[in-house]
């Protein structure tokens, strides 16, 4: 059997990220909005809501890196060091908001308060700079052969900016319409509040990024159709399911807030995650670091690929199920008390 | 000494690893530790080992937290700072990291979940599942990890060069590198050793304010039973993996022992000053003879020094000699703890000698020690290569400048440093109000998870805005 394997490790690791940016994305925007909740007891809530999620959740962030480390060691090799900075920032963000799920609870006055102010502000640098990888990697690496051959600061643009404050604006839509699902009371109704806010702010942040974005590369633009001021409306159409499809996704979220849904906001929220994210892989697919390198000139040998599939296609399975049973056994509403344990 | 890229990469490595090992090598322990004791009172339905159960799951929560995201770091800094080595190395050790990440990690935090949270949520032959699955997560990350760094200890089973690329040729002889299996139970046996000491001198420490805690006696002899069976055993694995880098990594031998000739009758140094200027000792307490003995097995067997190896190729020599010294004292330490606990728990009054309790606090924190100083012989030991005899350290480092290694370098000093400390006074607090203190504010079964958010403090008193609201010790 004949099997196109760096294509196939390409699709897993391009889920990987999807799966990460939807599941820490809820748990990253628990803590965006958290300098906005009325009270101690709130946060408290709004934070066991995500208690025995967030590790799991954070996981995939490890298969992306190590699986890209794995699987595409070259793509892996450029991206890490032309991206330090951002990445540094996001790990140290990430570090502290982790362990804040942990010693805000331990902490007494002065300590929970740090911790507090650690896991809010963790959160959203953490938001902030995946934003910037994000852009950093859409605007491009400049190669030197297949080494990294840019500069220190070359991700940093008005552009990446934009993108950062466009990514955390949706982490917040998912972790507001996550809030909606899983609380009740005082925090759910400001939790709709919250996501009322969230979607126009990401809805107008998705359109101008998403024009922005045709601007930074031609070729992302040559891909929508657009070129040289004419555009290509047989492309365009044929493409014209991602961006419909994320406007359903407002949609229901809008939907959902006005009707008073519980899960149809955050069904939305992660519809608008899927729509942007199949936008942005159709603008540089088939390249793995943006624009020069090829997901099949950074593949890794094909026997390695031929391993891990193996392992992935015994563990996969598994981890999905184990994963959906841990959602499962933490289900319905968390209340302010202990209830929820 | 020049501050590059490749220098401030290397201190940076050191202390992020070093700083992310402490956890794992207590949370691989204490994780099969608490598996053990909720199995017990499973099977016994004593309360003791549930109360210890839920005592040492608030401990593990928050190490296994700090291991987490000290250990995300490392999946990232690979490329970050050594993309050289990435590129080279990928297609041959990728996959066992794949495979850690795969088999380990999701399996951990999954479950970790259950294990924190689920008290209510799951029955409890469910919720010891839960732990068990964690346990062997642990382990199963230990394999992989421990398999990778073999890998690049003794490189085995692949093909290539470092300019046209490196390939596996046979991924068992990758996974199974000749130094791998002695390496994995060297660093599982040590990684029990730390929690017994931990948990030998939490409990002593109690016993210590209050002779008649039954769970802190019992705490305390399992842990002598730990330390007296795996404390000499782990000499003799220890043994056998020095035996194993006396066959594949000469040079590192040569430095733990600082032997410069090479010959028969190699002397056993005890103390030396080894100095690579001088490509000698400047002083040293040595028995005649012995040297080859424990390390070749029979004083006529000729052991390499540095001499044989041309300068630019010998590791730091005084590194090396020191941290194998700490790391062996300590452990023969050890195994003088869990004989003088045996004998006296034999004597039937282990939670009685004071001297005894007091010894087992001293050592408390002696398990983190001697890793950190193994893991420093292993690593130093095979400099100049990050890949031995393959890719030199210096030629696999990415090409970043050395203003954002300073910048990253010193925020994880700043970061590091408020985690750890926070950490460990959180810990330490826990440990000294003992298993009981946590107890009497009611089982989780009925009421709250141990480790859960809100098993602290109901009314929250710390947040800003009630600055002042009081929340006297012993609440908790």
């Amino acid at each position: 059997m004949d099997l196109d394997l760096p294509l196939i490790w390409a699709g897993i690791i391009a889920l990987a990220v999807l799966l990460y940016v939807m599941l820490d994305g809820f748990d990253l925007g628990i803590g965006i909005l958290f300098p906005f909740a009325r009270s101690p007891r709130d946060r408290d809530t709004m934070m066991n809501t995500i208690a025995p999620f967030w590790d799991g959740n954070e996981t995939w962030l490890v298969l992306g890196g190590g699986g890209l480390f794995a699987a595409f060691p070259l793509a892996y090799a450029v991206i890490m060091p032309a991206l330090y900075i951002p990445i540094l920032l996001m790990m140290m963000a990430l570090i502290l908001r982790g362990v804040a799920f942990e010693f805000r609870a331990r902490g007494r006055a002065r300590g929970k308060a740090f911790w507090t102010g650690a896991f809010a502000g963790g959160s959203t640098v953490a938001a902030l700079a995946q934003g910037l990888v994000l852009g950093g990697f859409i605007q491009g690496v400049t190669l030197n052969g297949q080494a990294f051959g840019g500069g220190a600061f070359d991700w940093l643009t008005p552009y990446t900016l934009l993108v950062a404050v466009g990514l955390t604006a949706g982490y917040a839509l998912l972790g507001s319409t996550w809030l909606i699902w899983r609380t009740e009371d005082d925090l759910h109704g400001d939790a709709r509040r919250w996501a009322w806010r969230a979607v126009i702010a990401s809805a107008a942040l998705l359109v101008v990024v998403s024009l922005a974005t045709l601007f930074v590369h031609p070729q992302v633009a040559l891909r929508w159709g657009f070129e040289d001021g004419a555009f290509d409306l047989a492309r365009l159409g044929l493409l014209s399911p991602i961006p419909l499809l994320g406007a359903a996704g407002l949609g229901l979220v809008v939907w959902g807030l006005v009707m008073g849904g519980h899960v149809a906001p955050f069904l939305g929220s992660l519809t608008v995650f899927v729509s942007g994210y199949l936008g942005l892989a159709v603008g540089f697919f088939p390249n793995i670091v943006p624009y020069d390198l090829t997901f099949r000139q950074a593949a890794s040998a094909e026997n390695a690929l031929g391993l891990m599939l193996v392992g992935v296609a015994i563990l996969l399975p598994v981890i999905l199920a184990y994963t959906v049973w841990v959602y499962w056994v933490f289900r319905g509403k968390v209340g302010a008390d202990a209830g929820y344990h | 000494m020049e501050f590059d890229a490749l220098l401030l990469s290397r201190i940076q490595f050191a202390f992020t690893i070093a700083f992310h090992i402490i956890f794992p090598s207590f949370t691989i322990g204490l994780a099969s530790y608490l598996a053990v004791l909720e199995g017990l009172w499973l099977l016994t339905r004593n309360e003791a080992f549930k109360t210890l159960y839920l005592f040492w799951v608030k401990i593990f929560a928050i190490s296994f937290g700090m291991g987490v995201v000290s250990g995300v770091v490392m999946s990232y800094q690979l490329g970050t700072n050594w993309s050289v080595f990435s590129a080279v190395a990928g297609p041959v050790i990728g996959p066992l990291f794949a495979f850690e990440v795969l088999a380990a990690f999701f399996l951990e935090a999954s479950f970790l979940g259950v294990m924190l949270f689920g008290w209510k949520k799951v029955g409890p032959g469910l919720h010891f599942t839960s732990t068990v699955l964690v346990a062997f997560g642990t382990l199963t990350s230990a394999f992989w990890i421990i398999s990778a760094n073999s890998w690049m200890q003794s490189p085995s089973g692949f093909a290539g060069t470092v300019e046209e690329g490196l390939v596996a040729v046979d991924w068992l002889k990758v996974i199974f590198s000749p130094t791998f299996p002695m390496r994995l139970t060297h660093m599982v046996l040590a990684a029990y050793l730390t929690t017994a000491l931990v948990v030998a001198g939490a409990s002593a420490f109690r016993l210590l304010r209050n002779a008649h805690e039954a769970e802190s006696a019992m705490g305390l002899k399992m842990a002598i039973g730990m330390l007296a069976i795996v404390a000499p055993l782990q000499l003799l694995v220890g043994d056998l993996s020095g035996k194993d880098v006396l066959e594949h990594q000469p040079a590192k031998l040569a430095a733990i022992e600082a032997f410069w000739e090479t010959r028969t009758e190699q002397p056993f140094h005890i103390a030396a000053w080894p100095d690579r200027t001088i490509e000698g000792n400047h002083w040293e307490l040595s028995i005649p003879k012995v040297g080859s003995w424990i390390t070749g097995g029979s004083v006529d067997a000729e052991i390499q020094g540095l001499e044989a190896f041309a300068p630019e190729d010998r590791p730091p020599v005084f590194i090396v000699f020191w941290s194998f010294r700490l790391m062996v004292g300590l452990g023969l330490a050890m195994i003088a703890l869990g004989l003088w606990g045996a004998w006296l728990v034999w004597r039937g009054h282990s939670a009685r000698s004071r001297v005894f309790l007091r010894a087992c606090v001293a050592m408390g924190p002696a398990g983190f020690v001697a890793v950190i100083a193994g893991w420093v012989v292993a690593e130093v030991g095979r400099q100049p290569y990050v890949i031995y005899g393959i890719l030199r350290t210096e030629d696999a480092v990415s090409p970043i400048g050395a203003g954002s290694v300073s910048a990253s370098l010193l925020a994880f000093l700043v970061v590091y440093s408020i985690v750890f400390s926070v950490g460990a006074l959180y810990i330490l607090r826990l440990l000294a109000e003992g298993p009981l203190a946590g107890a009497h504010e009611g089982p989780p079964t009925e009421h709250r998870a141990p480790g859960s958010p809100l098993a602290a403090t109901p009314e929250d008193p710390g947040e800003p805005g009630r600055p002042d609201a009081p929340n006297p010790e012993g609440t908790r």
